[in-house]
């Protein structure tokens, strides 16, 4: 899909960074890092580093916008205009950050309990400062501990990865470079209690077992992506109590 | 409030029991009827209705420079326009997210399928064919993705190709067909309460819990778009990857009797 010549994107079955077709990248996530929002998450998923903040539930504003029997939620991704390789980016909603930034919306609407706040708003900022890929899952899993980190209550705790196929091959955990010159990009978004699909965005060219394949891994992938975002949650507490037992 | 009650109920009473308020089943569409040719001034363009949802799906073509990424290709831009005289539910000014959303669908949809040729599209060193498909809604009952889609499908598939001879385009007069690179249509769920059917109609999409976009040809999928509050099974997944090949042919085959 990306121009150019395209890289050849496995080599003996290992793909340009090392990894296994299966194998995700380093995911690294802080609860607590924009004082001022009522939760907030820092995540590194590979080279990608977003923030994830939210604020709410407050009235919301304008009035018109408001539903008498549940709280709306806003959500606004972003690119910083210096987070790709390439030229300098504009700053600001695009047409790309806007369907993200609505199906994004989407899967929160799933797990958080809007009927609890009627009249309100609730609001989740993702900012995307480095991008290499995978930049809206990667978001997502960070927005769902910020989320859970605010004490709004929710339903579960949802996960995001894509993955894609190159030649015969369906991968996990599609990195820049693979998304560019892949055959198909396939982000998901999962409610780890139930296994619901709460986003599905694809396009390129996927038989349907690929689909299949790589909806096996986006589900095995849970059990590592779930760890890091439960750690990043207990760990501000881990502090506190450390420092009370000493 | 109160007639928006009343209609929840009697579409979800309705489903309860297998039915839809027109009769159809499930997983069938209502009548299609497409007319090319409606503006042509465009390249291509079509008319196309799905029961009472009509939209315009236009094509123009027009020389410009390549994006600097990719020096050896054509462009194709796919927009959608929720016009505000096709329902009272769309309003004027800038593209709301929901247009963003269905253009850019469509568009991946024709992109993926490879419908616009892109390296069949180079002028010369300096300039490549810019497409531009335009999906026009003039009247809302629901399933804006199949019917954009297939408008769009429908126009690619009846478009002449501009000619570019001494710096000057040439729209009229002696001009090939437009030469697509393949055929996708999309199947487009709704999914309200436990029940999923094919082609909602407005009432149905005003209640709807999910809504997922299949788009294919006849050997793989092309490309999917989730939507809303609501969620899929994976078992209703690869339900409805099959039901979206199966259902897909008929489409397929009305735009490949309009060449």
């Amino acid at each position: 899909m990306g121009g150019g010549e395209k890289p050849e994107l496995m080599i003996n079955g290992k793909r340009l960074d090392g990894r296994m077709p299966d194998q995700l990248r380093s995911i690294k996530i802080e609860s607590g890092v924009i004082k001022n929002a009522v939760g907030s998450a820092y995540i590194e998923w590979g080279n990608n580093k977003i923030i994830a903040a939210v604020y709410g539930p407050k009235e919301a504003l304008p009035k018109h916008v408001q539903d008498p029997e549940r709280a709306i939620i806003k959500c606004r991704y972003t690119m910083a205009p210096f987070s790709s390789l390439e030229e300098h980016g504009r700053s600001g909603p695009n047409r790309r950050s806007t369907e993200i930034s609505k199906v994004t919306k989407e899967v929160f609407e799933n797990v958080i309990m809007l009927e609890k706040f009627p009249g309100s708003e609730i609001d989740i900022f993702v900012e995307v400062l480095q991008g290499d890929g995978g930049t809206r899952a990667a978001g997502i899993t960070a927005a769902a501990v910020a989320v859970a980190a605010s004490g709004i209550p929710m339903t579960d705790i949802p996960y995001a990865v894509s993955f894609g196929k190159v030649g015969d091959t369906v991968i996990l955990d599609l990195n820049k470079i693979e998304d560019n010159y892949s055959d198909a990009d396939m982000p998901v978004a999962i409610s780890p209690r139930t296994g619901d699909i709460l986003l599905l965005q694809m396009d390129g060219t996927l038989s349907k077992d690929d689909v299949k394949a790589g909806m096996d891994m986006v589900y095995r992938a849970a059990e590592v992506i779930t760890k890091v975002q439960r750690d990043a949650l207990k760990a501000p507490y881990e502090k506190i109590s450390e420092r009370y037992t000493k | 409030m109160q007639i928006r009650t009343v209609t929840e109920d009697f579409i979800a009473d309705l489903l309860a029991n297998g039915k839809r308020e027109d009769g159809r089943d499930f997983m069938s569409y209502r009548d299609i009827k497409v007319q090319t040719g409606i503006v042509p001034n465009a390249e291509g363009s079509a008319m196309v209705t799905f029961g009472d949802t009509k939209v315009i799906g236009a094509v123009k073509i027009s020389p410009g420079e390549p994006m600097p990424d990719k020096p050896d290709e054509g462009n194709l831009m796919t927009g959608a326009e929720l016009h505000p005289m096709a329902s009272e539910s769309f309003d004027t000014g800038p593209p709301s997210p929901d247009a963003i959303e269905l253009g850019r669908v469509i568009d991946r949809g024709i992109r993926a399928s490879n419908m616009i040729n892109p390296k069949a599209l180079v002028i010369n060193d300096e300039l490549v064919w810019s497409v531009f498909v335009d999906v026009y809604v003039l009247n809302y009952d629901g399933n804006l993705f199949d019917a954009g889609m297939f408008a769009s499908a429908a126009a690619l598939n009846t478009c002449r190709m501009p000619k570019y001879e001494d710096e000057k385009v040439i729209r009229e007069g002696n001009l090939e067909k437009f030469k697509p690179g393949g055929l996708a249509t999309s199947c487009t769920f709704a999914k309200l309460g436990k029940s999923i059917v094919l082609d909602a109609s407005g009432n149905e999409e005003a209640f709807m819990d999910a809504r997922i976009t299949i788009s294919n040809d006849e050997a793989v999928i092309r490309a999917m778009q989730k939507g809303l509050h609501g969620s899929f099974t994976n078992a209703e997944l690869e339900n409805l990857i099959d039901i979206s090949f199966n259902k897909s042919k008929e489409l397929r085959k009305m735009i490949s009797d309009l060449r």
